[in-house]
This record gives C-alpha cells, sequence and structure tokens, in this order.
C-alpha cells in the first residue's frame, strides 16, 4: 500500500493546497478514494495525488553566509538618504 | 520537563505549528494519538445511531441525505485515521482497539435513535455541538489534523442545514410530529449539555497546554447554547432545564449536567454501548474480504 498525499486546488488558476492524504494500493484506487473525498460537491477543479515517497522535501535552510543583501530587511537607508538630502540640499527642517 | 520539549511547548503554546515528521516531545505524541483516534472513533460510531434510520426515513429526498451524511462523515473517519497512523497507530490497531472497548467515543453515540424526531434533533444540535469542537481544531498545533478539519467543517455545516430542515419541517406539521421533536430535544439535552465535558480550566486541560484544543470545555458550551438556546426557543420548543437562563453578562446558566452519567457512558455503560460496539465489530469481520482483495489488488 501506498501513502498518496492529496494536494486539491480549488478553482482554476488557484495554488493547489495540501488537503490530507489517502493509503491505496496503486494510483487507480487512489483516484476513486479522492474522487469521493474530494469531489463529491463539485468542491474541487482538480487534484494532484502525489505518492509521499515522490515528495522531496527540504525543511533545513542554513544561513551561514548571512544573505541579509537578499532581503528588504537587509538594507537600511534611512540614514544615507537623510545624508543625500542634506548633500542635495532636499532635506525638510 | 527536559529544555527541548519545554522549547517545544513555548512553540506550540505561541501558535506554532509542527508537521507529522517534526520533532515532538513523546508525551505530546501520545496526547495527540489519543485525542485524534477518539475523534475519528466518534465518527465511525456516530453514522450508527443515523444508519438505522436510512430504511426508516419519511421521504426519498430524505433517504439520500440521510445516505450522504452517513458517508460524510465514514470519510472524516478516513481521514482522521490516517492523520493518526502517520503519528505511529495503524488503522487496524485503532479499529481493534474500538471494538474491544478499550478506545473510547463520544458520549452522545451511546444513545438510541427512537423517532424520526430524534434523527432531526441528532443532525442540527449533535452535529452543531460538533461543529464547534471542531472549528477550536481548525488552529490545532498538529498541522495536518488542522487542515483535514477544514473539509470536516465544511461538511458539517450541510448536516446542521439537513438538521434544521428536518426539523423545521416536523415543527410545521402536525401537532404529533412536533411532539416527536419536543421528546427527541427533551431526550438528547442532557446528553448535549454533557458533551463539551467537565467545566475544567484551560490551563488544567492538557489538551489546550499542549494547543491541540485552541478553547476550552465550558467556552465550547457557552458557545453552543449562546448559538442554539434562541434558534430552539424561537421554534416553540422548551429546552428541559428550567434553570437555564442567560445571565446579564451573557454566561449561560444551567442545572449541572450528571459527569457521572458522561463517565459510565463513555465507559461502555451507555443504553446502546454494547449493541453498536457489537455491530462494529460483526461488520469489521464480515467485511474483512473488502481490504483483503484490495491489498491483493
Amino acid at each position: 500500500m501506498t501513502v498518496f498525499e492529496v494536494f486539491r486546488q480549488e478553482r482554476k488558476g488557484q495554488p493547489f493546497q495540501h488537503a490530507g492524504s489517502l493509503v491505496a494500493p496503486d494510483a487507480a484506487f487512489a483516484e476513486a478514494w479522492a474522487r469521493e473525498q474530494y469531489g463529491r460537491r463539485g468542491e474541487s477543479a482538480a487534484l494532484w495525488l502525489v505518492p509521499r515517497d515522490a515528495v522531496h522535501e527540504v525543511v533545513d535552510w542554513a544561513d551561514e553566509f548571512d544573505l541579509k543583501y537578499r532581503r528588504v530587511d537587509g538594507y537600511s537607508i534611512k540614514a544615507r538618504l537623510a545624508e543625500a538630502r542634506e548633500r542635495a540640499g532636499t532635506a525638510t527642517a | 520537563m527536559d529544555t527541548r520539549s519545554e522549547e517545544f511547548l513555548a512553540y506550540v503554546q505561541s501558535g506554532g505549528q509542527v508537521e507529522a515528521g517534526d520533532w515532538m516531545p513523546d508525551e505530546y505524541r501520545q496526547k495527540l494519538v489519543k485525542f485524534i483516534e477518539m475523534h475519528g472513533n466518534s465518527e465511525l460510531m456516530g453514522v450508527l445511531p443515523e444508519r438505522e434510520w436510512i430504511l426508516k426515513a419519511p421521504t426519498l429526498q430524505r433517504k439520500l441525505a440521510l445516505t450522504a451524511k452517513v458517508q460524510d462523515e465514514v470519510g472524516h473517519a478516513q481521514l482522521i485515521y490516517r492523520v493518526v497512523e502517520d503519528l505511529g497507530k495503524p488503522r487496524n490497531a485503532c479499529l481493534a482497539d474500538l471494538v474491544s472497548g478499550k478506545a473510547k467515543f463520544h458520549n452522545v453515540f451511546h444513545y438510541p435513535t427512537l423517532s424520526w424526531g430524534d434523527v432531526g434533533v441528532i443532525a442540527w444540535l449533535v452535529d452543531a455541538a460538533a461543529i464547534i469542537s471542531q472549528k477550536a481544531l481548525l488552529k490545532c498545533s498538529y498541522a495536518p489534523y488542522a487542515r483535514i478539519m477544514k473539509k470536516i467543517c465544511w461538511e458539517e455545516s450541510f448536516h446542521i442545514l439537513h438538521g434544521r430542515d428536518v426539523v423545521l419541517a416536523m415543527m410545521t406539521g402536525t401537532d404529533a410530529q412536533r411532539e416527536l421533536v419536543q421528546e427527541a430535544l427533551t431526550r438528547w439535552w442532557p446528553p448535549l449539555m454533557q458533551f463539551h465535558g467537565n467545566p475544567i480550566s484551560r490551563e488544567e486541560d492538557p489538551m489546550y497546554v499542549w494547543r491541540i484544543k485552541s478553547q476550552g470545555n465550558e467556552e465550547a458550551r457557552q458557545q453552543f447554547l449562546e448559538g442554539y438556546v434562541p434558534q430552539i426557543w424561537e421554534l416553540g420548543l422548551t429546552v428541559p432545564d428550567p434553570d437555564l437562563r442567560r445571565s446579564e453578562d451573557g454566561t449561560w446558566e444551567y442545572t449541572e449536567p450528571d459527569w457521572d452519567e458522561l463517565k459510565s457512558v463513555v465507559t461502555g455503560h451507555g443504553p446502546r454501548s454494547q449493541e453498536r460496539l457489537d455491530f462494529r465489530r460483526r461488520l469489521l469481520d464480515q467485511e474483512a474480504w473488502v481490504r483483503e482483495a484490495v491489498l491483493a489488488a
């Protein structure tokens, strides 16, 4: 038996979101059960059934090089902007 | 508690959520399994009182609606047992503990369904009480459980509407029909008041401490009373509690529910506990061939 993770899209164009999982011997059984669980009331536009083993998960995020320059909080422009305005003569009092 | 567990506790108490593969203290895992397994058992056993009425439903429409509700609830049990499985307890073990009487299920599913009035009151008020508990699980610290609760709450809202529709049809019918609803409400009120559990403060409730639940028992009961007593009264029904009233500060006062009865019922001594467990046991044997056939596929 295989665990399938179920991702559900509510309307066309929206992102697929993890909805739950089910156990099935193969994809055909998984589809039959997923249709019952997530499609009886027309609540899904599409489903992705992904064998859990096929999911390559990434959860650890090393930051040993301090990648602040990639983020907005890596920039503190307040002091520099004040100085630049000072030199341009556009600073307000 | 060791430092790592303390950090974990502080994390969930500040609103943090965890996934199946994350490290978690053993105590937390055990509490999760116990709580979620009981929820799964309740979904599975909860269909039995209603199932009895599928053949006796008054119209084809009601028969189909009731069948659909039963299918929904069994589907909930499947989703919930899946979550328990990922926490380390296989579904077979859950079912074995259920039919042996070792594991519990909710008090309301230990009572008989005597009339069609009971079916309406169950779908309306038992599901209403249940949705209050389940909505409080949308923020559960264990994220896989919180995620499936979205679908479950969504489907429960149909059930409440279906139940209210059944009740309204009877309340706009003959005196005999109205009497059936009143009798059912009178029967179901005590178990409904016991449903959310004793009024232990949430800080002393381990399920709240670990943020498995996001509200205390009494908060849930107050929410139920605030939401549904006015709806019951407006139909001209009588709640069988002379002390029930809304005080000036908005809290509901009521006669102390019988906590001994609750304890006795959930430990398998309710009026239908053994009969329903026998039925589930028989079905488990009878349908073993289906599971075997699927496994062999």
